[in-house]
């Protein structure tokens, strides 16, 4: 029998059939291929927390190598000297170890620990965007609903990973979590109690948070992650209102090959940054803090930058015991306003605002047009509300380093603290409220009267006034131009932006090329736009 | 608007046959981007093939890339054979992580910006329109999933006999509870068991033998030990006393100067501490009543004690009243004396409860 040739030209297509035949996935394979992707560098901010987790992953696995999650004693003896000899739990020792006598160890803590904090920055980034572009309108209720949960999950995957060294910062912020735990009213002490296994601390705490921090809480964040994305992919990314863009479509770039390559290149810039940061800049130096004791603590006890706004809430509550005088007497103590009850109305505010907000304004639109922030004032008003709130807690949360560093009286801080929660964020409403209709005003001024041109012009009768470019060509009524309607984008403010002035000069010590003979005065005909500026841009294709 | 205008226009027109011979593969992409309502409105390089701005950028590329290979190079040097293991001072293994993370993050970048390069760079920009459909199930659709739906409710036949349903939901809630009972059930632990939430390692032991006061390291101690004006932390002189098996026991020991022990002892006695104090001694709780930190920044000239985590005050010489931050309640008081060997002991155990506050706390 004679062997046929083997042809290798053929064999991608042969495969391919082979395949197709099989699965029959040609159709859906091509669709995913073509699906168009909207760019914008804001939609960035997601995938950067995307991004950090995939990191805590890979970083996390290889620390559950050499981590020994029990609270056994024992005496240390590795290459630290100045804690060698001391008693300590196992977990404690087993984090020193990675930190000293495990070779690369040190930079995949801090790896890790940095990749959590950027996770969860850019979580809080990605959900201000969101917030204020209005992406969170129907139909993505539940993504924003997932997303405010995502927060609060990784909050609990972050305190739980904060806990496990068992140094002495992190078993006092334990300590702190027992007692707001003890606070709840009723069943307080039953649930510090099953979750301790007994009085605090117990002996059973960290192989719980353990469990917990590796297996079910990246369980179930990695469940909501991907029913985020599910739900991105299916309802298809929002977009900013421009030349051709409709609530009906998408206009973008197909994913593959330039959309996934630019994705693949910048998951490799954020790892690349957190490895400089991991190796460039310590965190969480947990020998310097030494084992958790009960009885130790020093001042300038910071929590993680996401767990600050709380200890800040807890600092500012005034001491308001409220005593029950039944029987024996019950209590609710101060600590349970600001650390459950606050937290609770801030994850139903937040995770409810999409139903609030359309219900307000009877919308039951979809909407896949975003929203310029300065067009919907009241709800820029309320996010810059809410931003202040959470600043002037986060910074309560440090008022002891800040009344240390600036000599202030700490007691000062603390009354600053609560004045001003109280008072900045209805100022930051308002004047954030000014602003957007300060910006909206001149945006149509613009469009009305054209862009500034800094020509100052002096009229025989001896006045001045300045030039304006008008934006729309002249329409017949004889004085001009007539204004254009505004249509939610940019709007061109610079003479440059219009093409006017040529473009910008590229080159760094010296420019590569020359620029463009720049007509400046009004008389001259009617400037070309850049032609590479034709498309999908700013203002000017709406000409 | 010529993006907009373009696509309407494509609106109804008929599929191309990607069988006709002389297509180009463009023409074959851009009918299947078709098939799936998306219209490639724009697409063209932005580098002239051949060009010398694209022997540049592809310089550029392959230099990052060849700096990545160098950087990952000297990322494994230096982890193999750079000085690692930890020794005091200010030796060659401090540089260990930083090196480490530079050449890894340099490796890392390089691989980053040179995808970046490439995909912005070299490759040719579209713009392509997809429809989103929204709404677009069609409503006949809609209906016949719907009735679908009540039709199998319906077969079931739940609704003429409700007698099933209500008991299959009676039969199954218990079966739910079962599933969570276990969890549940095995980490619930009695918290008022030995009356953990009320006592200290203070307590007398079993033949009222009282608890001396000792130091870290398990030392009595004497009165002498403390200077006038200081202040020292105490444990329960017991088995395991010093350590977090106690977390509520440690014990600030303070000796007051003459004048504010007066003011001390009258403060007492108010509230029915008389005799708690020892001379000029006095014992406070050091977890603070709040969120159980130790409060422990003294400051001698004023007599007040500062929680460093909440920033919660105390002013000693009056019972360790709260006079500032969030705390409500005084740290409770050990009631102590001297023993006949002269060290200091706990007279009973604490006489208020320990710690952060708690519901049923009487």
């Amino acid at each position: 029998m004679k062997r046929r040739k083997f042809d290798k030209a053929a064999v991608p297509g042969n495969v391919a059939r082979g395949v197709d035949d099989r699965f029959q996935v040609a159709t859906p394979l091509r669709r995913l291929l073509n699906k168009v992707f909207p760019d914008h560098w804001s939609f960035l901010l997601g995938e950067i927390a995307l991004f950090s987790f995939v990191i805590l992953l890979l970083t996390g696995v290889f620390l559950t190598f050499f981590y020994e999650p029990a609270m056994t004693e024992v005496v240390y003896n590795g290459s630290y000297a100045p804690l060698r000899g001391t008693p300590m739990s196992a977990a404690y020792a087993s984090s020193l170890d990675i930190s000293f006598d495990v070779r690369g160890g040190l930079i995949m803590r801090q790896m890790h620990h940095w990749s959590a904090l950027l996770f969860m920055a850019a979580i809080v980034v990605h959900m201000l965007r969101v917030f204020f572009t209005g992406a969170f309108r129907k139909p993505r209720e539940t993504n924003w609903i997932i997303g405010s949960l995502l927060f609060w999950v990784g909050f609990l995957a972050g305190f739980t990973g904060y806990s496990l060294p068992d140094d002495g910062l992190s078993g006092t912020g334990l300590r702190i979590a027992s007692a707001i735990m003890l606070s709840i009213p009723v069943i307080g002490s039953w649930v510090t109690s099953s979750i301790f296994g007994g009085e605090f601390p117990g002996t059973i705490i960290i192989s719980r948070f353990y469990i917990a921090h590796v297996l079910l809480v990246p369980g179930l964040l990695l469940a909501l992650i991907g029913a985020h994305l599910g739900l991105v992919f299916k309802q298809k990314h929002t977009q900013w209102p421009g030349p051709g863009r409709t609530n009906g479509n998408v206009v973008g770039e197909r994913m593959f090959p330039r959309y996934a390559i630019k994705q693949g290149g910048f998951f490799m810039v954020v790892f690349g940054v957190i490895a400089l940061m991991g190796g460039l800049f310590q965190i969480n130096p947990i020998w310097l803090f030494g084992p958790y004791e009960a009885w130790v603590v020093s001042a300038a006890s910071q929590p993680d930058w996401y767990v600050m706004f709380l200890d800040g809430s807890t600092r500012l509550m005034p001491a308001w015991e409220i005593n029950i005088p039944i029987g024996d007497g019950y209590v609710i103590p101060p600590l349970f306003w600001p650390t459950v009850v606050l937290p609770g109305i801030l994850v139903g505010l937040s995770t409810l605002y999409p139903f609030l907000e359309a219900r307000r304004l009877k919308d039951t639109r979809s909407h896949n047009l975003l929203q310029r922030p300065r067009d919907v004032p009241a709800r820029t008003g309320l996010g810059a509300m809410a931003v202040t709130f959470f600043i002037v807690l986060t910074l309560s949360g440090a008022n002891d380093v800040i009344a240390d560093k600036f000599q202030i009286s700490l007691n000062a801080m603390t009354w600053a603290g609560r004045i001003g929660l109280l008072v900045l964020p209805p100022l930051a409403y308002y004047v954030t409220y000014r602003i957007c209709l300060g910006l909206q005003q001149h945006d149509r001024e613009v469009l009305a009267h054209g862009v500034e041109t800094g020509i100052i012009r002096r009229l025989p009768d001896g006045r001045f006034e300045e030039v304006h470019q008008p934006l729309a060509a002249a329409d017949g009524h004889g004085d001009g131009h007539g204004a254009l309607p505004y249509a939610g984008w940019v709007v061109p403010k610079k003479m440059n932006r219009l093409g006017a002035l040529g473009p910008a000069i590229r080159g760094f010590f010296y420019p590569i090329e020359k620029p463009a003979e720049a007509p400046v005065s009004p008389g001259h005909p009617p400037v070309e736009p850049r032609p590479e500026r034709e498309e999908i841009g700013s203002g000017e294709s709406r000409r | 608007m010529t993006t907009h205008t373009e696509h309407q226009a494509q609106q109804g027109r008929e599929p191309l046959d990607v069988n006709t011979p002389g297509l180009s593969q463009f023409d074959i992409v851009r009918e299947g981007a078709r098939r799936d309502d998306i219209e490639i409105v724009h697409y063209e390089p932005q580098v002239a093939p051949g060009s010398k701005a694209e022997r540049r950028l592809t310089r550029t590329v392959a230099s990052f890339f060849l700096l990545t290979g160098l950087a990952a190079t000297a990322f494994l040097v230096v982890y193999i054979w750079w000085p690692w293991e930890y020794h005091a001072g200010s030796g060659g293994d401090k540089w260990y992580t930083p090196l480490l993370g530079v050449t890894l993050g340099v490796a890392l970048l390089g691989i980053g910006f040179g995808i970046l390069t490439w995909g912005k760079k070299l490759l040719p920009k579209e713009v392509s329109i997809q429809d989103r459909h929204e709404g677009a199930v069609a409503s006949d659709d809609r209906i016949i999933t719907g009735q679908t739906m009540l039709y199998m409710a319906d077969e079931l036949g739940v609704k003429r006999r409700p007698l099933l349903g209500i008991s299959l939901l009676a039969g199954l809630a218990p079966v739910g509870a079962v599933a969570a009972a276990p969890l549940v059930g095995g980490l619930i632990s009695q918290p008022h068991k030995n009356n953990q939430m009320f006592t200290t390692g203070f307590a007398p032991a079993e033949g009222g033998q009282k608890v001396r006061l000792v130091r870290e390291d398990g030392r009595p101690v004497r009165p002498a030990d403390v200077s006038t004006g200081g202040q020292i932390t105490v444990f329960p002189g017991i088995d395991h006393g010093v350590s977090n098996l106690h977390a509520d026991s440690p014990t600030l020991l303070i000796h007051l100067r003459d004048s504010d022990a007066q003011e001390s002892r009258r403060a007492n006695e108010r509230v029915g501490h008389g005799d708690y104090m020892w001379g000029n001694y006095a014992a406070y709780s050091k977890i603070c009543t709040h969120a159980g930190c130790p409060a422990s920044l003294y400051e001698q000239q004023t007599n007040r004690l500062l929680c460093p985590c909440h920033q919660s005050q105390f002013l000693i010489t009056d019972n360790a009243r709260p006079i500032f931050g969030p705390a409500s309640r005084r740290l409770p008081q050990l009631p102590i004396e001297v023993d006949s060997e002269g060290y200091f002991v706990a007279k009973s155990d604490y006489t208020e409860t320990v710690g952060p506050d708690f519901w049923e706390r009487p």
